[in-house]
C-alpha cells in the first residue's frame, strides 16, 4: 500500500504502467469525478493498449472509486458516470450493491486480467449485510436476482437496487410481483439473465442514478427492445436522474435521486398495460 | 565513458536503419502505400540510439507519436515494423495499431503513443514494477517539447521522484510541438532547467551527438539502477521532416532547417567514425547497402504480407 500525490493522471498512468510490466497494482480514486483530470489514462492507454498492440498486452488492474449522490457532496463529488466507462470498449465495470457482492466482485476484479473499474456507492458503506468468510468470488459479468417475482422486472444497480427491493416489498402488497434484477457488472453484460427475466415478466423498469440520458439503462432498454421486444406487455420505462448536474441543497438532491416512490409509480403504469 | 568500437559501429548502423526506414516510409505514405498519420524521426537518430545502446531487453521504453526511431533503436524488427504501417497482420500489433501505436511488449517497448505526454506516467508504472518485482531494470521515457508542458509529466516525475524510481526522462527537444515553438510555448530556455524542481538531475545535450547521448543516458541509468532515483536528460535535436507526413512546414523557415541539416547526426557521427579509423568508407558503404537490402526487403515482405481477416477485428481486446 502506498500513499500517493493527489495526481490522478500519475497514479491511474502508473498503475498502467505496472500492470504491463508483472503488477496487479488496485488503485484508488478518491471520488468518480476526478476521472476528468485523469480519464485518458484509463480509456486511451489501460483500455486500449492490449487491442492497439495486438494482443500483447495484459493491464491487470484494479480503479476502485466511490460514486453516487446523497450527502450533499454537490455537482463534482457525487455523480454516477457508469455509462462513460461502458461506453469504453476494453474496460470492465463493476456496480455492486451489496457488502457480499463487494467482496465476491472486488476479489475477481482483482484476479481479473483486464482493467477493471468498480464503482462504489457512498451511501452503500453504511449497509450491513451477511459476508461469506473465508475466499469467496463472484464472477464478473453475472447478474443477481436480488428478489423473485413475475409481474415486472427491475433492472436497478447500487443504491437504486435498494430503492427498487422497498418498492417490491409495498408493491407486494398491493398484489404485483416485482422480481429485482441487479447486473452487478455492467460490462460485460450479463445480457442473457436480463433478457430471461423480462421474457418471464414480460414488463421492464429501469433504475439507476446516473444521468437517464444516455445513461447505462439506454443499453439495457436497447437491449431488451432488440431480443425481447415481442415478449414485452408494456413499454420500457426508465427511473433515473434528470438531465442536470447532481444539486447541493438537500431539497433538490431529494427530487434528484430515483424514488421509491416514483419506481411505484412507475410500475403500476407498466402494470395499467 | 568507454564507448567499445563495436558499440560505435553498432549506433551508426542503427543511426543509418532509422533514416533509411524513415526516407522509405515517407515515399511510401506520398505514393498512398500507408494510411493514416506518420511522424518521422529523421533528423532525430542521434537520441533513441545513444539511450538505447544502454538498455538490455529487458529494460522499458515509453515511446511517442514520432516513435519508429525509438522501435528501432531498442531492437525493432524493421520487418514488423513495415507490415505494421501498411496494415498488415503480421506487423508488429497484427495491423491494430499502426505508426502511432507501434509497439513490442516483449522487446520491453510500452509502445508509441498518440496522446501527447501519455507516455511519463506509464513510464513511471513500469519503473515502479521494477523497483517492487527488484529487477536490475530501468525504464526510459521518450517524450517531446510539447510534452513537456503537460501536467502528466509532471506529475509522473514528481512522483518518480517521490518514489525514487528507476526511470529516466529523456526529453527529444525538436523545437517545435505540431507547428508551436518551444519560444511561445515554454518559459525557460531548456526543459532540464525543470529538474530542479522535482530534485533530480537535469542536463541538456546536443541531441545530434550520438555519443553525448549515450554518455548522458548511461549516468543517468547507473544512478536509477543503483537507487537514487530519476533524472532528466534534454537532447536539442531537430526533425527534418514535418510534424506529420503531408505538413507545409509554414512555422518554420528553410534556413533554419538547411543550418541543422549541416548538423545533421549521421554525417557527424560517420566524419568522427572514419577519424578515428573506426570505419573505413568500404566499411560504411557496406553497411548502408546492408541497410538499404533491408528495408527494401521489408518492404517486400510488407506488401506480400495478408491484410488481416474482417473476425479479427474484435479480438484482442480482453485477457480472458
Amino acid at each position: 500500500m502506498r500513499d500517493t500525490p493527489i495526481t490522478e493522471s500519475a497514479i491511474i498512468g502508473t498503475a498502467v504502467g505496472a500492470a504491463s510490466c508483472g503488477l496487479r497494482p488496485v488503485i484508488e480514486l478518491m471520488f468518480v469525478d476526478f476521472i476528468g483530470v485523469s480519464m485518458d489514462q484509463l480509456y486511451n492507454q489501460a483500455a486500449k493498449m492490449k487491442y492497439m498492440f495486438g494482443g500483447k498486452a495484459k493491464i491487470p488492474m484494479v480503479l476502485r472509486t466511490t460514486c453516487g449522490a446523497g450527502i450533499g457532496a454537490a455537482a463534482q463529488h457525487s455523480q454516477c458516470l457508469e455509462a462513460w466507462f461502458m461506453h469504453v470498449p476494453g474496460l470492465k465495470v463493476v456496480m455492486p450493491s451489496t457488502p457480499a457482492d463487494a467482496k465476491g466482485l472486488l476479489i475477481s476484479a482483482i484476479r481479473d486480467d483486464n482493467p477493471v473499474v468498480f464503482l462504489e456507492h457512498k451511501i452503500l458503506y453504511a449497509l450491513e449485510g451477511e459476508v461469506p468468510a473465508g475466499e469467496y468470488t463472484i464472477p464478473l459479468g453475472k447478474a443477481d436476482i436480488k428478489r423473485e417475482g413475475k409481474d415486472v422486472t427491475i433492472v436497478a444497480t447500487a443504491q437504486a437496487v435498494h430503492t427498487a427491493l422497498s418498492a417490491a416489498e409495498k408493491l407486494a402488497r398491493d398484489g404485483i410481483s416485482v422480481e429485482v434484477l441487479d447486473p452487478r457488472t455492467l460490462s460485460p453484460l450479463d445480457e442473457d439473465a436480463i433478457l430471461e427475466s423480462v421474457r418471464k415478466t414480460h414488463r421492464l423498469v429501469i433504475v439507476h442514478e446516473a444521468v437517464k440520458f444516455a445513461g447505462p439503462g439506454a443499453e439495457i432498454a436497447a437491449l431488451v427492445a432488440e431480443k425481447a421486444f415481442d415478449r414485452l406487455d408494456a413499454p420500457i420505462l426508465r427511473i433515473a436522474a434528470p438531465f442536470t448536474p447532481v444539486p447541493f441543497s438537500s431539497a433538490l438532491e431529494k427530487e434528484y435521486i430515483p424514488s421509491e416512490e416514483k419506481v411505484i409509480r412507475a410500475i403500476k403504469k407498466v402494470m395499467e398495460s | 565513458m568507454d564507448i567499445s568500437k563495436e558499440k560505435m559501429i553498432d549506433m551508426y548502423t542503427i543511426m543509418n536503419r532509422i533514416r533509411m526506414f524513415e526516407i522509405r516510409v515517407s515515399e511510401l505514405f506520398a505514393a498512398g502505400k500507408i494510411a493514416g498519420f506518420v511522424h518521422l524521426y529523421a533528423g532525430e537518430e542521434a537520441v533513441a540510439t545513444g539511450v538505447c545502446a544502454n538498455l538490455r531487453v529487458s529494460d522499458y521504453i515509453t515511446s511517442t507519436h514520432r516513435g519508429h526511431g525509438h522501435l528501432i533503436a531498442k531492437g525493432g524488427d524493421v520487418k514488423f515494423m513495415m507490415a505494421e504501417l501498411f496494415g498488415k497482420k503480421t506487423g508488429y500489433c497484427k495491423g491494430k495499431g499502426g505508426s502511432m501505436h507501434i509497439a513490442d511488449v516483449d522487446l520491453g517497448i510500452l509502445g508509441a503513443n498518440g496522446i501527447v505526454g501519455a507516455g511519463p506516467p506509464l513510464a513511471t508504472g513500469a519503473a515502479l514494477a521494477c523497483q517492487y518485482l527488484e529487477k536490475d531494470n530501468v525504464a526510459v521515457c521518450f517524450f517531446g517539447d510539447g510534452a513537456s508542458n503537460q501536467g502528466t509529466t509532471h506529475e509522473a516525475m514528481n512522483l518518480a521522484t517521490c518514489w525514487k524510481l528507476p526511470v529516466v526522462f529523456i526529453a527529444e527537444n525538436n523545437l517545435y510541438g505540431i507547428s508551436s515553438c518551444t519560444t511561445n510555448s515554454m518559459c525557460v530556455p531548456n526543459i532540464a532547467d525543470r529538474a530542479g524542481a522535482y530534485d533530480m538531475p537535469g542536463i541538456t545535450v546536443d541531441g545530434n551527438d550520438v555519443m553525448a547521448v549515450c554518455e548522458a543516458a548511461s549516468e543517468a541509468i547507473k544512478r536509477a539502477k543503483q537507487g537514487q532515483g530519476p533524472s532528466l536528460i534534454e537532447c536539442k535535436t531537430y526533425r527534418h521532416r514535418g510534424h506529420f507526413e503531408g505538413d507545409a512546414c509554414v512555422y518554420r523557415r528553410k534556413e533554419e532547417l538547411e543550418a541543422w541539416k549541416e548538423k545533421d547526426p549521421i554525417p557527424r557521427f560517420e566524419k568522427k567514425l572514419l577519424d578515428l579509423g573506426v570505419l573505413t568508407p568500404e566499411k560504411v558503404q557496406e553497411i548502408k547497402i546492408s541497410i538499404k537490402k533491408e528495408v527494401e526487403e521489408a518492404e517486400l515482405f510488407a506488401e506480400q504480407s495478408p491484410y488481416p481477416d474482417a473476425d479479427e477485428l474484435t479480438l484482442d481486446l480482453y485477457t480472458s
